[in-house]
């Protein structure tokens, strides 16, 4: 893409991807994949399942080593600068009966690396409960974590990733299975700290509805191959159908957009 | 019961039960039960090795213990860790056969290896169980907040720079410790069940980390103390009793939390 920036004041992008490609045991998981997210922008990272989303996610880690291709988070390569990335995995298991109150999951966000018991402190207590004020968990803070809903459980560990004031929240099909109205509650939740606290979000997801009122811009990734932009650039059937590699149709709905594949005509496009 | 000759066996007993309540904790959180079943049963091959050869059988636990601890966490990054465990479980413990049975001393010794010997611990054996015991807590409460974060949250401590691997073979070497330190006085078998039963217990009644420790650490206590005092009335095997308390807590336990977390359910 030949999108340069404009405005010379343009602040550094909080990550830059280029041309990353991953192989995994002989099979192309990535290929080629460029994107930037600038501060605080909301982005959606949209792909059906295997299209190779956890494994973008993890290459932004650091957690994954690209084949070819670079990155760079605030200028830094994954893993040496990991204070300014969140992260919240695609499943969280937590066992009903697990010794952990909604408080000392977001503690252990702020200070989960460092080493001893943490000493009682106001000012630790104060950060946790405002941290826990700002998703709305303040009734459930001292509630055993297993024994809390969906919804409420991913409210707490998006506060354990974000009270360590990062810059870039990574999150890994965080709707994937919650009901309509957490979803929504979540994604406008998100939405909301990612204005306040300036913390750019790349939300992965395979259905782009629940985020289309919220996006700035679309990651679509579909076999490994991604293209960027707007979802009104990203989402049309001449762009989708380029990256499929077979007929894509897009239809509009009041509001929504259903992404529907054609039949798989053999048509010769050399792959 | 109290006699001098007791002393050693109940400062011995408490030590061992203040490092498996609190080591125990952090078994029961990473799931980690069977390693705390199978790095014992090294450790009794280790200590039938070394009188075999005429070793310090504490060195001998202390050699297979830590062997152990890091075949298991090495092996099963690749494989599926509990077949890695469970195939070093018998291999450990086949040893144990063979080293027995190429021994003299088959009767009183390798029993208490098995089944403890609470009731003669000499004065020579209290201070390497306490060193032991204060390096296991020593480790345990330095790693407190990391072990906590990757056990629960794998994923994200790995996200920041936590590695999994590394807490994996910190926290087998930290079971290690604890099961040499333990396994003279209480057993191989049952240091297995005084390293699960009070904590699974306590962790029911709390769900802030920082008061179910003590609560774990308070179960044990009382676990060894009713366990000693019912093993000196009935001339009974100590680990017998160890077992029986630790189930019964445990019962206990899941009694209240199926009530209690009920009552939460209802009341949201």
């Amino acid at each position: 893409m030949t999108a340069t920036p404009v405005e010379t004041t343009a602040p550094a992008p909080v990550l830059e991807a280029r041309g990353i490609g991953v192989w995994l045991s002989g099979r192309r998981i990535l290929h080629d994949v460029s994107f930037a997210v600038q501060p605080g922008e909301f982005i959606g990272l949209i792909g059906s399942n295997g299209a190779g989303k956890t494994t973008l996610l993890r290459v932004i880690l650091g957690l994954q080593r690209p084949t070819s291709g670079s990155i760079e988070i605030g200028g830094k390569h994954p893993g040496h600068g990991a204070e300014v990335v969140g992260y919240l995995p695609q499943k969280v298991a937590l066992d009903s009966d697990l010794p952990l109150r909604a408080r000392d999951v977001v503690a252990l966000g702020l200070d989960g690396q460092k080493l001893g018991i943490p000493l009682p402190s106001a000012k630790r207590t104060a950060l946790v409960d405002d941290m826990l004020a700002a998703v709305d968990a303040t009734s459930f803070a001292d509630a055993r974590v297993g024994l809390l809903s969906g919804g409420q459980q991913q409210r707490v560990l998006i506060a354990h990733a974000l009270i360590s004031r990062p810059r870039l929240l990574l999150l890994d099909e965080p709707l994937a299975n919650l009901d309509i109205r957490s979803s929504s509650e979540i994604v406008e939740l998100l939405a909301r700290v990612s204005r306040e606290r300036g913390v750019a979000v790349l939300l992965s997801a395979h259905d782009l509805n629940p985020l289309l009122p919220f996006m700035d811009r679309i990651v679509y990734l579909e076999g490994g191959r991604a293209v960027s932009g707007t979802s009104d650039e990203v989402v049309q059937s001449d762009v989708l159908t380029a990256l499929y590699g077979r007929r894509v149709d897009v239809l509009r709905v009041e509001g929504r957009v259903l992404v529907v594949a054609g039949p798989d005509e053999a048509h010769g496009h050399d792959e | 019961m109290f006699s001098d000759f007791m002393t050693n066996t109940w400062i011995t007993a408490s030590v061992v039960a203040i490092i498996a309540g609190g080591v125990g904790f952090f078994v029961v959180l990473r799931g980690s039960s069977f390693l705390a079943h199978a790095l014992p049963h090294g450790a009794f091959a280790g200590a039938a090795g070394a009188t075999l050869i005429g070793m310090d059988p504490i060195l001998g636990m202390g050699i297979f213990a830590v062997g152990g601890a890091l075949a298991v966490t090495t092996l099963g990054r690749r494989g599926r860790s509990d077949v890695v465990i469970a195939l070093s479980l018998v291999v450990m413990l086949a040893f144990g056969a063979l080293f027995l049975s190429l021994g003299s001393q088959y009767s009183s010794e390798v029993f208490a290896l098995l089944f403890g010997q609470i009731l003669g611990v000499s004065s020579a054996e209290v201070l390497p169980i306490v060193v032991l015991g204060a390096l296991s807590a020593v480790a345990i409460i330095t790693g407190y907040r990391p072990l906590l974060l990757s056990s629960v949250l794998p994923e994200m401590a790995a996200a920041r720079g936590i590695s999994t691997y590394a807490i994996d073979v910190y926290f087998a070497l930290v079971v290690a410790l604890a099961t040499a330190m333990s396994v003279p006085v209480v057993g191989a078998l049952l240091m297995f069940s005084l390293m699960v039963g009070p904590p699974a217990a306590a962790r029911s009644f709390f769900a802030d980390p920082l008061r179910a420790i003590p609560l774990s650490i308070g179960f044990a206590l009382v676990t060894v103390w009713i366990a000693i005092a019912a093993s000196y009335q009935s001339n009974l095997p100590v680990g017998f009793f160890v077992t029986l308390v630790s189930a019964v807590l445990y019962g206990i336990g899941r009694g209240w939390f199926a009530l209690s977390s009920r009552r939460i359910t209802v009341a949201a």
